[in-house]
């Protein structure tokens, strides 16, 4: 056994866009164990449910992350909708999985860019940007914002998009697919990419169950575990499969994500294809009284909500699980024996989201 | 495998010329939805302090006495509930932002009218 020593990772690294840190353990250059602390950036949004009324919080329940921050609004508004038995208009439902799914386009084109980032491929990681910053053009055109919408509203949404528009979304997607291919295909069969990614950190289809990973990080590993299958908003009308990998190393997570990428296209296109006209919101009387519990995909995974109210305009309790926290263990997982200099990639492949994670 | 995967796009590149633009020469358009910032017409105004109550961030104030409406700009956060719910339609979403600023920026509209009586 050679000698131990420990090295800080973090919570300010070049490779972190968010503060996490980690203590490596290393013998020589093999990382033997990794113990997280978070912490940096908690910022009591949980809390602030007592502060402000059950639809003020509709604002604030989109900031709790920059990325999914639609998909946030719509757990939240889905979890009060439950409690007061509100039907959302079909277009609505429509409208709620276009923008989800746009989501999780930009989710993980940012990603990608990253990675690429990671392992020194700037170039790559510039396309992948510019990329999706023509999806954030289209949320512009379409909510007002580029990261944060304030469109999702208890009831349904406050913005409807319309046919022109739509279609509009649909031809800026068809050609960025075909850019995209490109693109993806370096991902997927650069000599140096692969190099930096086929084998490194292998988390076993075991291990992964055992670890209660999520999202990507499981369908990687060859769980097909999708909450869009449940059919909430408009998944129900909707053809797809879970898109999963067996090999379980960062190699397969970009796979899986990159197929995403595409699914979500598609995915879009139906959507299109089948929206109802007619209203986008239902009109909301009263205060909620009672408690429901939620469960959403979002880019990165799948998020638990729980919202608990006593029929005041303010509310209980409010809880978040999101899918960072559930995919911390797994990364400690991956991170047991693999070398030193792999260990930004690792960290990356979960797709940390560390203001989620700490509310 | 390859080691020349890269090259279509890079090549594709070189034809375009940059995708950024020179910002400050050429200013990027807004688009018609784009929250920029609250504006209060404020003649139409009656005060009511329904938007006062609603702000999430707590950035809006009124003083009904002297016929005042602030906005704290730095605390703002463009959700659009106060459009939503003024029941006179005088405040709007304007699709233009505020200029950047070191300083915390408070704007005051004031009703400089006359009444009647």
């Amino acid at each position: 056994m050679g000698k131990r020593t420990v090295i800080p990772f973090g919570p300010q690294h070049p490779v972190l866009p968010e503060p996490i840190h980690l203590d490596l353990v290393l013998e020589d250059e093999k990382v033997v164990e990794a113990i997280p602390q978070i912490g940096y950036i908690h910022r009591g949004l949980e809390k602030l449910v007592e502060k402000r009324d059950f639809k003020q919080y509709t604002y604030v329940a989109e900031r709790i992350c920059g990325i999914c921050s639609f998909m946030h609004g719509m757990g939240y508004c889905m979890a009060v909708e439950g409690i007061m038995e509100i039907e959302v208009p079909e277009r609505g439902k429509f409208l709620r999985t276009i923008w989800a799914e746009v989501s999780r386009i930009h989710s993980h084109l940012l990603w990608l860019g990253l990675t690429a980032d990671a392992f020194g491929f700037e170039s790559l990681f510039m396309h992948s940007w510019r990329l999706r910053e023509e999806v954030l053009d289209l949320f512009e055109q379409t909510t007002g914002g580029r990261v944060i919408f304030s469109v999702c509203d208890i009831g349904g949404v406050r913005k409807d998009i319309d046919a022109e528009m739509l279609n509009t979304m649909v031809s800026v997607l068809t050609r960025m697919e075909k850019e995209l291919r490109d693109l993806t295909d370096v991902f997927l069969n650069d000599m140096s990419v692969k190099h930096r990614t086929v084998g490194v950190g292998v988390l076993s289809k075991e291990k992964a169950q055992e670890t209660g990973a999520v999202g990507p990080m499981a369908r990687a590993s060859g769980i097909s575990v999708d909450m869009r299958t449940l059919g909430y908003a408009a998944y129900k009308h909707l053809q797809f499969e879970p898109i999963t990998a067996e090999a379980g190393d960062s190699y397969a997570r970009m796979e899986v994500r990159i197929g995403e990428v595409y699914q979500a296209i598609e995915l879009i296109r139906q959507c299109v294809e089948l929206i109802p006209e007619g209203d986008v919101i239902t009109k909301i009387k009263g205060n909620p009284n009672g408690e429901h519990f939620i469960r959403l995909e979002q880019p990165r995974g799948e998020v638990i909500y729980y919202v608990k109210a006593n029929g005041t305009s303010f509310l209980d309790r409010f809880r978040v699980r999101t899918p960072t926290f559930a995919n911390v263990p797994a990364l400690l997982e991956t991170l047991k024996d693999c070398d030193l200099a792999d260990v930004p990639i690792l960290i990356l492949t979960i797709d940390p989201c560390i203001s989620c994670t700490e509310r | 495998m390859s080691i020349l995967s890269m090259t279509k796009t890079l090549f594709k590149s070189i034809v375009h010329g940059p995708y950024t633009q020179l910002y400050p020469i050429k200013p990027r358009e807004n688009f018609e939805r784009t929250r920029g910032s609250i504006e209060n017409d404020i003649e139409a105004c009656i005060f009511c302090g329904l938007c006062v109550r609603r702000c999430p961030t707590s950035a809006l104030k009124i003083e009904k006495a002297e016929k005042l409406w602030s906005i704290e700009r730095m605390q703002c956060i463009q959700c659009g509930y106060c459009v939503e719910v003024c029941p006179k339609k005088c405040l709007h979403m304007r699709n233009e932002y505020t200029t950047p600023n070191t300083i915390k920026v408070k704007d005051e509209y004031v009703d400089a009218r006359v009444s009647d009586n």
